[in-house]
């Protein structure tokens, strides 16, 4: 039924794009980085916001078993209700610049290793309590401890000392990273009070909304927060969230006017939801994307002729076509699109050359047994049909490939990261640095294609801690080159966010980060 | 003892029984899922240190035998523990969804079953005459048709198109009674269709066998209208078997609704199992297959009870 969820987290966790001029003024010179609110409201601002309402939103991806807890937070119901009641301490703008939130200010030294986030004063949390340094360094720790199961972990691990300085959070790092601030933005890192060690699914935070009933899976009632530190936010008096799971069940929500706004169209319905009078459909690109992942350490995969065969034998444009309906771009083996920073926007795309697969296939001396591909429903959304269709390309090529449809059941356990050949999808990360670390490194965790490339990994450290932006957009030119001509990914398409709201919505713009306007759909937008 | 007490007693020490026999099966099959729950509950995120801590934590080191006498003798005081995944106690939890899936279930039960045995009767009235045909064909469509496809048609007409009802079906607390029952009347609807053309069928079918006997030609021959006859002479002695389709179909109403439920949006019982299945959350699983079971033997006994009543040779044992 929604076997996908336990990958939706990376689905959210897809943010951020360009970083430009930030970098090269905060981190290269130590300079202070301020941003105003008033900068980043976007093209639709010149109107006045209204206040007043109760916006209805349907949302899928809840479930029964959601909790408050931001750390936990994993699917697109947590996600967009903990965004409403909680701020973290920086957010990454529709534009891809960083805004400072509860930080009001912050700097680096010029390695990069040693941030300094000024704290703002006179906020305080729904309970009425101040929101101190000590409440952000507490919940940072929280997040950082080993035996935490937050989503964050990840992000922290690189952050060896973190304390309290008067007005400023400090954090020490083991090697310098440029791009801290955006991983920081991520939505787990929601600031509770005495860092949510108590109770951290107490649902008490910052934001512009307060949650008044929880209902997991079900439904979520917030109220407008009426000492909201931040007074461009939160137009409405209130909001509520319903989980509408069911797709069909969303549209038809949205078409009756039941609700304002929903989230995950499916590309299938999105031309024809878009026809209904008063509803509009947006769509947009982000750093989402669909994968086929070869083991590059397991035969018949260790060889980069065959694994060049079978990228070359894709028809990655009928895919997008096909599969996304329209909704989404072509992929270039590479999990970085031109939304994300620093993106090599002179790097060849790789076509859809038959002759080019047959003649890598002979190269390869693959002794035409079946290559088995497992994929699933689950896997992403098409992902058999998607399958069936690289077989019948690879069939005219003389690739043997077979195609085994697999339960989704324990996918994610038993075939993702075990098997050699499968489909799966990634959600993108704020950062190439992070997409590339997380699944990609030698090292990583996840590094699902078991590729191992030491002058990758030894460039990757290197762009890292660059802060040259000119000479880090040429390191991750070369990393991009590595991974696509030799490395064990296939990526055929970027998935669009495909979002749907009510014309008596205003205010909606444009954000590449994630659904729902990044998740501040509810609190940019407004009753026109 | 007077024997229907003592025949109701053993009924329901047999349904005691099977309980825990069920109970048996139940755990067993939630230890044979594929997966296991810290891999489920962590997904794609997980590495080995956090399945580590969190199989520790969730006592899954344990072994088999011990979990379920644990697990049994907390049920028995009714403790049903709590979800793994949200922390949250699970009677609570199941209290609120069962309300609702009654809710739901009530209200479909109390539409369809006068109506199945109302249909049933007119069909006997006519039988093999127009009125007959059109009421088993019109049931015997609905029924064929599968219930997320009448939801969505439905929910189409009448929420899309015409704006009557909500396609959202969302109850809650603070809903007066009046708009917990306009939301729920597109999902009734779709049980009702469902379920009404096995009522009606067994009814007719149950009636127009005992329209063979002989008393009944006699009631005919006193000049008893039709109506009546099979009203007051047929359908007493039909009951029976009318009575064991209708629990069967109550059962369904509580246990087996999961579709409805998504389709539209409605919080009961269903969608609250699905969701903690596919989170491995095995003491909810666990917890909610005790109650379907609970259920359904507990209409069967009640079905059984009601048959042994209505039958004076059941009633009165030689």
């Amino acid at each position: 039924m929604k076997d996908d969820l336990a990958k939706l987290l990376d689905f959210i966790d897809g943010a951020g794009l360009s970083r430009r001029s930030f970098l090269t003024r905060s981190a290269a010179f130590g300079a202070t980085a301020v941003v105003g609110t008033a900068l980043t409201t976007g093209r639709a601002s010149a109107e006045e916001p209204k206040k007043g309402g109760v916006l209805k939103i349907g949302l899928g991806g809840g479930e029964a078993t959601d909790t408050l807890d931001p750390g936990l937070a994993d699917s697109q119901v947590p996600f967009a209700l903990n965004r409403n009641w909680g701020d973290t301490i920086v957010r990454v703008t529709p534009d891809g610049q960083i805004e400072p939130r509860l930080a009001e200010s912050f700097s680096s030294n010029p390695e990069g290793t040693e941030w300094t986030f000024t704290i703002r004063q006179g906020v305080k949390f729904h309970d009425g309590s101040d929101m101190t340094v000590d409440d952000v360094v507490a919940t940072f720790k929280r997040h950082s401890d080993e035996n935490s199961k937050s989503g964050a972990l990840g992000i922290m691990k690189g952050i060896s000392d973190i304390s309290a300085d008067g007005q400023n959070v400090v954090m020490k790092l083991e090697t310098g990273n440029a791009d801290l601030p955006y991983l920081l933005a991520d939505y787990h890192l929601v600031i509770q009070p005495k860092g949510g060690v108590d109770n951290p699914a107490a649902g008490i935070g910052t934001g512009a909304y307060k949650v008044v009933s929880a209902e997991a899976g079900v439904r979520y009632v917030l109220e407008k927060n009426a000492d909201d530190w931040d007074t461009t936010r939160g137009h409405y008096d209130g909001v509520e969230i319903l989980v509408i799971n069911d797709s069909t069940a969303r549209n038809s929500a949205l078409q009756a006017g039941q609700v304002h706004m929903i989230n995950r169209v499916d590309p299938k319905v999105a031309q024809l939801l878009s026809k209904t009078p008063g509803v509009v459909v947006t769509n947009i690109s982000g750093p989402g994307h669909y994968v086929f992942i070869m083991h590059c350490d397991t035969a018949p995969f260790d060889n980069n002729d065959l694994r060049l065969a079978l990228k070359y034998s894709i028809n990655r444009q009928e895919m997008v076509d096909k599969i996304l309906s329209g909704y989404g771009g072509v992929g270039n083996d590479i999990p970085i699109n031109a939304s994300y920073p620093l993106f090599d926007a002179t790097l060849e795309q790789r076509p859809y050359d038959l002759a080019k697969a047959a003649e890598h296939y002979k190269a390869s001396g693959h002794d035409g047994s079946p290559i088995e591909l497992l994929v699933a429903d689950g896997a992403f959304p098409g992902a058999v049909d998607a399958a069936t269709l690289w077989q019948a390309s690879c069939e005219q090529a003389g690739i043997p490939l077979v195609v085994k449809k697999v339960p989704d059941d324990g996918y994610w356990s038993d075939v993702w990261n075990v098997k050699p050949f499968c489909a799966s999808y990634w959600g993108g990360r704020p950062v190439q640095d992070q997409m590339y670390s997380t699944a990609y490194l030698s090292t990583a965790e996840w590094n699902d294609t078991r590729f191992k490339d030491p002058e990758f990994d030894a460039l990757l450290i290197e762009a890292r801690a660059e802060t040259d932006t000119t000479k880090r957009q040429e390191l991750y030119s070369k990393i991009a080159h590595i991974l696509r001509d030799t490395g064990g990914v296939i990526v055929p398409m970027f998935n669009d966010y495909i979002d749907g709201h009510s014309e008596t919505v205003a205010g909606w713009i444009e954000d590449p980060t994630t659904e729902m306007m990044g998740g501040w759909a509810a609190q940019k937008t407004w009753f026109a | 003892m007077h024997p229907v007490v003592k025949l109701i007693a053993q009924r329901l020490a047999l349904g005691l029984l099977l309980l825990l026999a069920v109970s048996v099966l139940i755990f067993a099959g939630t230890e044979m899922l594929p997966g296991d729950v810290a891999q489920a509950i962590l997904g794609q995120s997980a590495t080995e240190t956090a399945l580590r801590n969190l199989r520790e934590e969730m006592g899954l080191n344990q072994p088999a035998i011990t979990r379920y006498f644990q697990w049994l003798g907390g049920i028995l005081q009714g403790d049903l523990g709590t979800a793994l995944s949200n922390k949250k106690e699970i009677a609570t939890e199941i209290g609120a969804r069962l309300g609702n899936t009654l809710f739901l279930a009530f209200w479909a039960a109390a539409v369809s079953v006068p109506l199945a045995i109302g249909l049933g009767l007119l069909a006997v009235r006519y039988r093999n005459r127009w009125p007959d045909k059109l009421i088993s064909g019109v049931t015997l469509a609905t029924i064929s048709l599968p219930e997320f496809v009448a939801g969505y048609i439905l929910m189409y007409l009448l929420t899309v198109k015409f704006r009557i009802f909500s396609p959202i079906s969302t109850i809650y607390d603070s809903m007066s009674f009046g708009q917990k029952l306009n939301a729920i009347a597109l999902p009734v609807m779709v049980l009702v269709l469902v379920v009404l053309a096995h009522m009606m069928r067994m009814t007719r079918a149950a009636i127009l066998n005992v329209m063979q006997s002989a008393y009944i030609e006699t009631a005919e021959l006193k000049g008893l209208r039709p109506l009546t006859i099979i009203a007051r002479h047929a359908f007493p002695n039909a009951i029976a078997p009318v009575v064991n389709v209708v629990m069967l179909n109550l059962a369904y109403l509580v246990v087996g609704v999961v579709v409805v439920e998504v389709v539209f949006v409605y919080p009961g019982m269903g969608q609250y199992l699905v969701d903690h299945v596919t989170k491995r959350d095995v003491p909810v699983v666990q917890a909610c297959g005790l109650i379907f079971a609970a259920v359904y033997i507990g209409l069967n006994i009640f079905a059984d009870v009601i048959s042994i009543l209505a039958n004076p040779r059941l009633r009165h044992p030689k």
